[in-house]
């Protein structure tokens, strides 16, 4: 497979890769926080999944009291900077604020964040300290953003908590995972060191099987579960395992793991699904430099699952659609995978996500590709869940209760994409929050 | 249909429009006032002379933003000319004779002795200006040396000076007034009784724009230290507003009066006209902007004029004169309360919060479920789709807060439709009491004569 530094420089790269969107200059900022109206009861903090006090924020910002919008967003969401890169603003803060409808474009809730979380950070300002230890401990399975906000809550609260994580780099998807032109490899880092600084001992390298979890109920005063989901779904056909494709998350990682030229890219990229996964995919393989990359679906445009920003930027990036098309075989020659047969599908209601499909028949075709990445959702770790017979799990999510967090498990907690899965960091972080003060409640 | 001919004579001079240049940097020098008119102003107050040119210091401004705006209050701790009276009087000369048609005023401020300010005045009527305007306002820097505020702050010294100058004065006299005093008009009947023939008002107001938080001290800052200066801009036009009609409205004083402060807009001119300035002078929005300005005070002006048909300046000024009044004039028993358009409201709640906290308690909130609010067609929330999301702007936790007024309980304060961030989308209407017009002091004599019952205090939660 060919590397991305075949056809383009370090440095273009790296200008690939540049943060999407720039961060915001002052005058920016402050022409940009003079735009928001100081909403009481604000739509877009009750858009928040972490209730950010955002028309605070913003206005600590307009005031330039950038470090004080830091400590307010924090407090609510301590990877407040990582949901200011990656959350889907669109459909949340953004998509509420009331300057939508006044103004026809929301106040640039998130770029604002960003901008205050940089400025403290620049700072080097520590916000959290913990208290006098209360004797409790409590450990956290999986370093990914619900475990680190559970992590951090708990240790604010004056608990002993060890988190155990089985990669060998902390953060989970948030390092590895979110596209680097959103967050980079080293800002990822620069949070989970956030959670360290107030004594949050992380252990890498410490993979918890069902026999170590039960251990950790047994030897801790709580154990919360923030092990996110396993591989990309199978598409169940002919020869998917065949050299030249790709799993979505291999792909991505690889971009987080090595220098971006020691990447491999393909010169045709084909990408099999159209959600978000897809979408950053077919976005960074642009950037990495493929020829042609075409995103194949089985439904059609009005049903695409990827959020209409990331369509967006897909489309700027030159990407290719191919719609209302349904793998049915992976193309081999040689040994190596050169193409997908697709079979054209026919939807009874074209814009419901859940409509019948149905195939025509005789309408096959091929489309070549030197790389394949099949980008459907991840699937649970039912290996560690299925072999916890009391832990309540409901179509692959652990059951919880949603007010505390608790699972069917006593002294068992869970939060992240386990319970959903697969939401967005900041879904991840709230979650780990909720079960942190649930823990609270419960010593 | 022709535009309005927006001539005006102030004090029998007369000039193309009734924007003048007030006395301050912008008319400085020939090449800005010649600028000026080249640009469309129809008059212009040269800056201050004296016989001697002062010294400056350096910083000499500092402003108040607002939220993002810039300047809403300009202070500065500049003094008068800092040029030669010969080169000053030189360029009047020279301008007066390029532009006969325009309105050249020129201000002057010396020591409190008769001799000195009949040379000063002698020598500016020999270069053939229309008129003079005497600066007993500047709140700094000059006061301190006897001149400036310190004249304009005593009526006396007003009207002592007013009476030098005009013994000796050919051409027509203003005098500016300072509002730095308690009752504005006390010192213009001082002017009118000294024999001024117009006043003009306001100059700037004694401030201190602020402290830098960096350095703790004032600004503007000169090494250091500061001083207290003279506010002016937009944050002023209102206390410049009451100034003027005060004056207006007295009886004693009866000379024209040229508004001045705060003026950045032909609505603002007009306003000021309209409460009883002949001509109107500005400064602070061309130090700002430019003179360039002056197009949309024109044009603005003259769009007005056609609307209301009015063909001259001078058909509308003072008409707003008879709508000032003391509160006690007011009648206790007219009542407005105020309505919310829902199909406008955004579902910000600032009508809610300032009603609630700051006023009397008069809104309601309904947090209305998102499928409810959609099905409804009062919104007008534009929806976005996005990943399978419908975004509904206003709505958070499945829900969108609904404002309602209790108008049983509203006061009529304006308070909400003030803070509205959306045009027009809370009024205020008109109730009927069903009781006829009765003012404070008819009250007062009802319930003296026992004829009328005690207004009851309003209910509160
Ligand atoms: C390709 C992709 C792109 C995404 N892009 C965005 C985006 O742009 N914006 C956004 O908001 N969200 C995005 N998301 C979603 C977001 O990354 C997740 O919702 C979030 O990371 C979930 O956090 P988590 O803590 O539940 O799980 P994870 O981030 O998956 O973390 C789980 C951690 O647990 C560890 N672990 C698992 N099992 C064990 C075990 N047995 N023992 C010890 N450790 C274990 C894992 O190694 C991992 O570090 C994306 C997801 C994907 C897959
Ligand atoms: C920097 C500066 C200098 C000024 N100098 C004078 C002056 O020399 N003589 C004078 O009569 N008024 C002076 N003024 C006052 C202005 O003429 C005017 O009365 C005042 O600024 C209010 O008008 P505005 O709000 O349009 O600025 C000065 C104002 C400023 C800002
Ligand atoms: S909804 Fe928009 S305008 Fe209102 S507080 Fe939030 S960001 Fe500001
Ligand atoms: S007018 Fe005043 S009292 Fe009435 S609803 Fe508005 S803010 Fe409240
Ligand atoms: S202030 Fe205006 S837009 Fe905002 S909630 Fe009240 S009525 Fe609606």
């Amino acid at each position: 497979m060919p590397r991305a530094g075949d056809n383009l420089s370090a440095e273009q790269l790296k200008q690939n890769f540049a943060d999407l969107p720039a961060p915001l200059e002052l005058d920016e900022a402050l022409t940009d926080a003079a735009r928001c109206l100081y909403c009481f009861d604000a739509p877009c903090t009750r858009a928040c999944p972490t209730h950010i006090d955002i028309p605070k924020f913003i206005r600590q910002i307009m005031h330039r009291n950038s470090i004080g919008a830091a400590q307010t967003i924090l407090e609510e969401n301590i990877l407040g900077g990582s949901c200011a890169r990656a959350c889907p603003t669109e459909v949340l803060c953004e998509g509420a604020c009331v300057d939508n409808t006044l103004l026809k474009a929301p106040v640039q809730i998130g770029r604002l964040q960003r901008y205050a979380c940089d400025a403290a950070t620049a700072k080097g300002v520590r916000f959290f300290e913990a208290p006098p230890p209360t004797g409790k401990r409590v450990a956290i399975v999986g370093s990914g953003p619900a475990g680190l906000s559970c992590a951090h809550e708990l240790r604010r609260a004056g608990h002993e908590v060890v988190v155990f994580e089985a990669r060998d780099i902390p953060g989970g998807l948030n390092t590895l995972g979110i596209s680097a032109y959103k967050i980079s490899t080293e800002f990822s880092l620069s949070e989970v060191e956030l959670v360290q600084q107030i004594g949050v001992d992380i252990r890498l390298n410490h993979h918890v099987d069902a026999d170590g979890l039960r251990q950790l109920v047994a030897d801790y005063d709580a154990v919360f579960m923030g092990i996110g989901l396993g591989r990309t779904a199978p598409l169940g056909i002919e020869n998917e395992d065949a050299p030249g494709v790709w799993e979505a998350l291999d792909f991505i990682f690889q971009t987080h793991t090595k220098p971006f030229e020691d990447c491999e890219i393909g010169k045709h990229v084909l990408v099999i699904g159209a959600g978000n996964t897809a979408a950053d995919i077919a976005t960074q393989a642009t950037r990495l430099g493929a020829e042609k990359v075409t995103i194949a679906y089985r439904r059609g445009e009005e049903a695409m699952p990827a959020f209409a920003y990331e369509y967006e930027y897909m489309k700027s990036d030159g990407v290719l659609f191919d719609w209302h098309a349904q793998p049915n075989r992976v193309v081999v020659s040689d040994g190596v995978a050169t193409g997908v047969e697709f079979i054209r599908t026919k939807l009874a209601d074209p814009s419901s996500r859940t409509s019948k499909l149905s195939t025509i028949s005789g309408s096959e075709f091929v489309i070549c590709a030197d790389m394949i990445v099949k980008a459907l959702g991840q699937v649970p770790l039912s290996g560690l869940l299925d072999s916890l017979p009391n832990l309540k799990v409901d179509s692959g999510k652990v059951s919880i209760d949603p007010a505390t967090g608790a699972t069917s498990i006593p002294k068992l907690f869970a939060g992240g994409d386990c319970i959903s899965k697969g939401g967005e960091i900041v879904d991840a972080v709230q979650q780990g929050k909720i079960a942190a003060r649930g823990i609270n409640g419960s010593l | 249909m022709a535009l309005p001919d927006l001539t005006t004579e102030f004090c029998g001079v007369s000039a193309p429009n009734p924007f003048w240049l007030a006395s301050a940097p912008p008319t400085n020098s020939a090449y800005q006032v010649r600028r000026a008119f080249e640009a469309g102003w129809g008059g212009a107050v040269w800056k201050t002379l004296n016989h001697e040119p002062i010294v400056n210091v350096s910083s000499r401004y500092g402003a108040v933003d607002y939220d993002g705006r810039k300047i809403l209050g300009l202070n500065n701790i500049e003094l008068i000319t800092d040029r030669t009276l010969e080169v000053n009087l030189r360029e009047i000369a020279e301008v007066k004779r390029d532009f006969p048609n325009h309105a050249l005023f020129v201000s002057l401020m010396v020591e409190t002795k008769r001799e000195t300010w009949h040379d000063i005045v002698k020598q500016t009527q020999d270069t053939g200006a229309d008129g003079i305007e005497l600066n007993f306002g500047c709140p700094h820097g000059m006061s301190e040396r006897g001149m400036g505020a310190a004249v304009g702050q005593v009526p006396e010294y007003t009207r002592m000076i007013t009476e030098w100058v005009k013994e000796v004065a050919t051409i027509p006299v203003i005098v500016k007034l300072t509002p730095n005093v308690t009752h504005v008009a006390t010192v213009g009947r001082a002017a009118a009784e000294g024999g001024a023939d117009a006043i003009s008002l306001i100059n700037t107001i004694n401030s201190i724009i602020g402290i830098d938080l960096d350095t703790l001290a004032p600004k503007p800052s000169v090494r250091g230290k500061g001083s207290h200066g003279g506010y002016c801009g937009p944050a002023v036009k209102p206390i410049a507003l009451n100034m003027v009609s005060e004056c207006a409205r007295d009886k004693d004083i009866n000379i024209p009066i040229s508004g001045i402060g705060g003026i950045q807009s032909w609505q603002d001119a007009v306003e000021f006209m309209l409460v009883g300035a002949g001509s109107v002078q500005v400064c602070t929005a061309v130090m700002h902007y430019g003179f360039r300005i002056v197009e949309h005070l024109i044009s603005g002006m003259q769009g007005w004029m056609l609307e209301r048909g009015y063909k001259s300046t001078s058909d509308f000024v003072g008409l707003s004169v008879p709508n000032i009044r003391h509160w006690g004039d007011l009648d206790l028993n007219y009542k407005v309360v105020a309505e919310i358009d829902q199909e406008k409201c955004v579902h910000c709640g600032l009508c809610y919060i300032a009603c609630e906290d700051g006023c009397h308690q008069s809104i309601e909130r309904e947090q209305q479920p998102v499928d409810e609010y959609l099905a409804s067609n009062g919104h007008r929330a534009e929806l976005l789709r996005s990943g399978g999301i419908t975004v509904v702007p206003g709505a958070g936790e499945d829900y969108v807060n609904i404002l309602t007024i209790n108008q049983d309980t509203c006061v009529g304060c304006n308070m909400c439709s003030l803070v509205c961030p959306v045009d027009r989308c809370i009024s205020m209407k008109e109730v009927d009491t069903g009781k006829a017009p009765m003012s404070w002091s008819e009250y007062q004599e009802g319930l003296a004569a026992g004829t009328i019952d005690k207004i009851q205090p309003p209910e509160h939660v």
